[in-house]
């Protein structure tokens, strides 16, 4: 049969992706394809992409859904740029991508969902795949639905369910195209279908016929072969954003020896967060899905009260509405963590796609002169360790912190190294149970953290709450110079934590031309248009900013080391106007407002601008 | 937990009463019932440090800094919300809500409800006034439609809330109503709310003196109250009147008052029955009858699991079936792979 062994063809990093209408199973199709390629040893950045609607009109440019994935053997930051290749499982995923894919990239299409019906509704006059206008392009055109149900004849399932496999036929395309193994996916097809036999075996036989399809079929001619990338010694797994931070939550409650009260609100794209800690009740984690925003956040304030360990998450708008929640935490001096997963706004917005545009809520949003303190995850994987450090502040300072990520970080994944549990730095807390000389509002101590005496514990009963309070003793005042002294006491609680902030260190040089500073999600496109740049000769050099509120000591003084400062943001220049205010710095704002991350060559296009021009 | 402690040395009502001054409005209702929680919280056999009072804001809500116990003043509305976080987080917590009629059934309508749904144990003590007090007079969401008000001088043109009525509707599963004046009835109503495994709502008549004087009087003056409260008693026909002459009658699913005597016999005056949340309905439907007394006691009581031992259910199921969480384990559990 197959005499003629295909060539194999040696490449650095692709970048694939998979588009349908929205039920066609291409989320699921993305992660399989990641997992394995996680596995197979390929460093890897994902980024799936969905439309609001659960089920859009099938066939519609609206409901098309894509996941992202570019892989390499090399160090990479982003899911990529342009397209190697594009499944298009329908017209409208064709039209909506086309542009993306790189000259002479490869198509992947099933023939059977390109009626006449979904071209007109994709807005096709004619069909693209022999009409010629495809023709700077490899397409491979196949109809999958029908091979499938050649191969799962014998089963005899429904037309209907059938169709469903054709996602799997196009996997097995794409694994034979790469050379994989794929026991990760049967295993998880037989899992997933674990009570339903017939349709687990429709799944593997699809998955299988795309792969000899792969393998038999002329038009492709060869199979490509990307070699391991170079990870630091160690273990590693596929991580999303959401799950880090679920991790990140578990590992600081063992770390502090606290429970776990997780109270929220199902929102997108927040509510995975939300699953997973539902999902560890072993761990002795309650999760509350409360009735509202409001509740979810004013129960983890009851339960910081009462000695847990209190955290929530939510987007934008369930943002706005923890606002007054979150100043309550701030003038009682709970710990309390608050997850914001970014997304497009304001009001509903852009539910699904990410945004950066909550900072300056996060850092002024509240009523009255409220400081908290402010982190960002920079990655998916990078979620964990803020997430861990967003615990750390909390419970160490006594006061909420707001751990800013975004859509973009949160449902897309890259490789993760376990972290070693007894090396991450041990959490404390500021319990206290000896009633001699204990005042509630004891600020005292170096960093200004009141003692927590907890509910339950004899002789420390106290009363807190969203009256101003006396310092010390902590009754109720409306003395005029107390409250002056308060407010700027909790105002240098946040700024003592600069203390332990370590200096940042930029990527690049120490002074230059230009000086990009970013911070959040968009680290992987500025890290790599830096050093696109950095390899061409530019002076240019990256700082990627983890605390926001309050910043590194060392920064502004390593602003004035460069002739110029571009800020990229995806939003319309919120960290700019901060520098500005605090550095009297001049900063050049980038923005993009897009519901897309930055690509690296828009980044790279523009420091190229700022050097020469 | 530490129940050596209160054999050792009893708890009086003195060990609640904290150094604060108390500073509502001389001759407000709220000093009443503060003192009527006081005395029967020693009472209760929980240590002291065991007891969290959680309020939300308004005059009522003040109430936890004058309590000898951890306390929360929460933020408008909210306060059934962080008092189910404390309890969750905590069951071994006695968790006392205190709340007025705008906190918990306005801008707090939608935890209130939720929160008796859930059946979380905890103790809502609502002071109803029937008026914004601490914004000084606005009408209320259980103020009477008509009600002339600062902001309502043409009348208020709001229907009122039915409390029990709302709260049985929410499910709840302990529902009460007292008056601040009306201590004898109030202890016992508090004392069975305090033992209700699961959320007990008190809604506690209390008078206004500033803003809605005498809203209540009906039920309070010695002249009039015999003939306008009828004491819900389990199992009890449910009679009242000055010489304790009248009684509820079911015609239909409507109550009517008889004259007990030659017409109408004991036999025919309805017998309340505190586990029938119809029965419970009809009597709520009372609240603002003229004709009819106003129910004062228990309306419902039902034993139901409630949420945070069922939280607690959960979780020790979880590790009796997965084991005890391993971090390590957890974090392996899927696609890695080792890197020499």
């Amino acid at each position: 049969m197959s005499e003629t062994k295909k060539q194999v063809t040696e490449l650095t990093d692709v970048t694939i992706r998979f588009a349908g209408d929205s039920g066609d199973g291409m989320q699921l199709t993305g992660t399989q394809f990641s997992d394995n390629t996680a596995i197979f040893g390929n460093d890897l950045a994902t980024f799936p992409d969905y439309p609001a609607e659960i089920r859009a009109p099938a066939g519609s440019l609206a409901g098309v859904s894509s996941f992202q994935i570019q892989f390499s053997n090399r160090d990479i930051h982003t899911p990529g740029d342009d397209l190697d290749v594009l499944v298009s499982m329908n017209p409208a995923a064709l039209k909506v991508h086309l542009a993306d894919l790189k000259e002479n990239g490869m198509i992947i299409i099933n023939d059977a969902n390109f009626t006449k019906r979904n071209l007109q509704l994709a807005g096709y006059d004619s069909n693209p795949v022999d009409d010629g206008s495809l023709s700077n392009f490899r397409v491979i055109h196949v109809d999958m639905t029908k091979l499938v149900t050649i191969a799962t004849e014998e089963i005899g399932l429904s037309p209907k369910l059938v169709a469903r496999s054709s996602n799997m036929f196009a996997l097995g395309i794409v694994y034979w195209m790469y050379g994989r193994k794929f026991d990760n996916t049967i295993k998880f097809i037989k899992d997933k279908f674990s009570s339903k036999p017939d349709i687990s075996e429709a799944n593997v036989r699809a998955l299988n016929a795309g792969f000899n399809y792969g393998e038999t079929i002329e038009v492709i001619k060869t199979s490509f072969h990307i070699s391991k990338a170079v990870f630091e010694p160690g273990t590693y797994r596929n991580m999303m954003g959401n799950m880090a931070v679920a991790y990140g939550f578990l590992a600081a409650a063992q770390s502090s020896g606290l429970n776990l009260f997780y109270g929220g609100y199902p929102i997108t794209p927040a509510s995975d967060i939300l699953h997973y800690l539902s999902g560890y009740k072993h761990f002795n984690v309650k999760t509350f899905q409360a009735e509202d925003e409001i509740a979810g956040v004013v129960s983890a304030i009851g339960a910081a009260y009462a000695g847990d360990l209190a955290v929530t998450a939510t987007s934008g708008p369930g943002m706005a509405l923890k606002t007054e929640a979150i100043g309550l935490a701030i003038i009682t001096e709970l710990p309390l963590v608050i997850v914001n997963v970014q997304r497009g706004g304001p009001s509903t917005g852009l539910p699904t796609k990410t945004e950066q545009s909550d900072l300056l809520q996060a850092m002024w949003g509240r009523h009255g002169e409220a400081p908290c303190a402010i982190l960002a995850a920079s990655s998916p994987a990078d979620c964990f360790e803020a997430t861990y450090e967003a615990c750390r502040i909390a419970l160490k300072y006594m006061m909420p912190v707001i751990l800013l990520t975004d859509g973009y970080i949160a449902n897309g994944s890259e490789p993760w190294k376990l972290p070693d549990l007894d090396k991450l730095p041990k959490l404390t807390t500021r319990r206290v149970t000896d009633p001699e000389g204990y005042q509630s509002f004891d600020h005292s101590s170096e960093i200004l953290a009141r003692p927590w005496a907890i509910p339950g514990t004899p002789g420390m009963e106290h009363r807190i709450g969203g009256l101003e309070k006396s310092d010390g003793l902590g009754h109720v005042s409306h003395n005029p110079l107390n409250h002056h002294h308060m407010v700027k006491l909790r105002q240098k609680k946040v700024d003592i934590i600069a203390k332990e902030i370590p200096d940042e260190i930029p990527f690049g040089d120490t002074s230059g031309d230009l000086l990009v500073l970013g911070w959040g999600g968009t680290k992987g496109a500025l890290r790599s248009a830096v050093a696109r740049a950095r390899g061409e000769g530019k002076s240019v050099s990256h700082v990627h900013l983890r605390y926001l509120n309050p910043l590194p000591n060392n920064l502004g003084e390593l602003l004035l080391k460069y002739k110029k400062v571009l800020i990229p943001e995806l939003n319309l220049g919120q960290l700019a106007i901060i520098i500005r205010a605090k550095y009297l710095v001049d900063t050049i704002s980038f923005s993009k407002l897009q519901g897309k991350p930055f690509t690296i060559t828009e980044v790279y296009q523009r420091i190229i601008k700022e050097i020469e021009g | 937990m530490t129940d050596t402690n209160t054999m050792t040395t009893p708890l009086t009502r003195k060990d609640f009463v904290s150094n604060q001054e108390v500073r509502w409005c001389p001759g407000c209702g709220d000093y009443a019932i503060l003192s009527q929680v006081q005395k029967i919280l020693p009472k209760m056999g929980i240590p002291k440090e065991n007891f969290l009072f959680v309020s939300g804001i308004g005059c009522s809500s003040r109430f936890p800094y004058y309590m000898e116990t951890y306390g929360f003043h929460s933020i408008h509305g909210r306060a059934t919300a962080l008092a189910s976080g404390a309890k969750v987080a905590n069951p071994e917590l006695s968790v006392w809500v205190i709340t007025g009629d705008g906190d918990a059934m306005s801008i707090g309508g939608n935890h209130f409800i939720h929160t008796l749904r859930r059946n979380i144990d905890m103790n809502i003590l609502m002071f109803n006034n029937r008026i914004y007090g601490l914004t000084k007079g606005q009408y209320s969401p259980t103020s009477e439609i008509g009600k002339v008000t600062k902001s309502s001088p043409l009348g208020s043109l709001d229907y009122p809330f039915n409390p029990p009525a709302l709260a049985l509707g929410a499910g709840g599963t302990f529902i009460a109503r007292a008056i601040d004046r009306d201590q004898g009835a109030s202890l016992e109503i508090l004392e069975r709310a305090a033992k209700h495994k699961g959320t007990s709502f008190v809604e506690y008549y209390q008078n206004c003196l500033i803003f809605n004087d005498g809203v209540f009087s009906h039920l309070t003056e010695k002249n009039t109250k015999d003939d306008t409260v009828l004491h819900l008693v389990h199992n009890q026909p449910m009679r009242f009147g000055k010489d304790n002459n009248k009684g509820l009658r079911l015609v239909g699913s409507q109550f009517e008052v008889i004259e007990l005597g030659s017409k109408f016999g004991i036999n025919d005056v309805f017998v309340h029955n505190e586990n029938d949340k119809n029965l419970a309905m009809l009597l709520s439907e009372l609240t603002y009858s003229d004709v009819l007394p106003t129910p004062v006691g228990i309306f419902y009581v039902k034993d139901t699991p409630t949420y945070e031992t069922m939280v607690e259910d959960q979780i020790e199921r979880a590790i009796k079936i997965k084991g005890k969480g391993d971090l390590n384990k957890l974090f392996n559990s899927s696609g890695t792979w080792v890197v020499e």
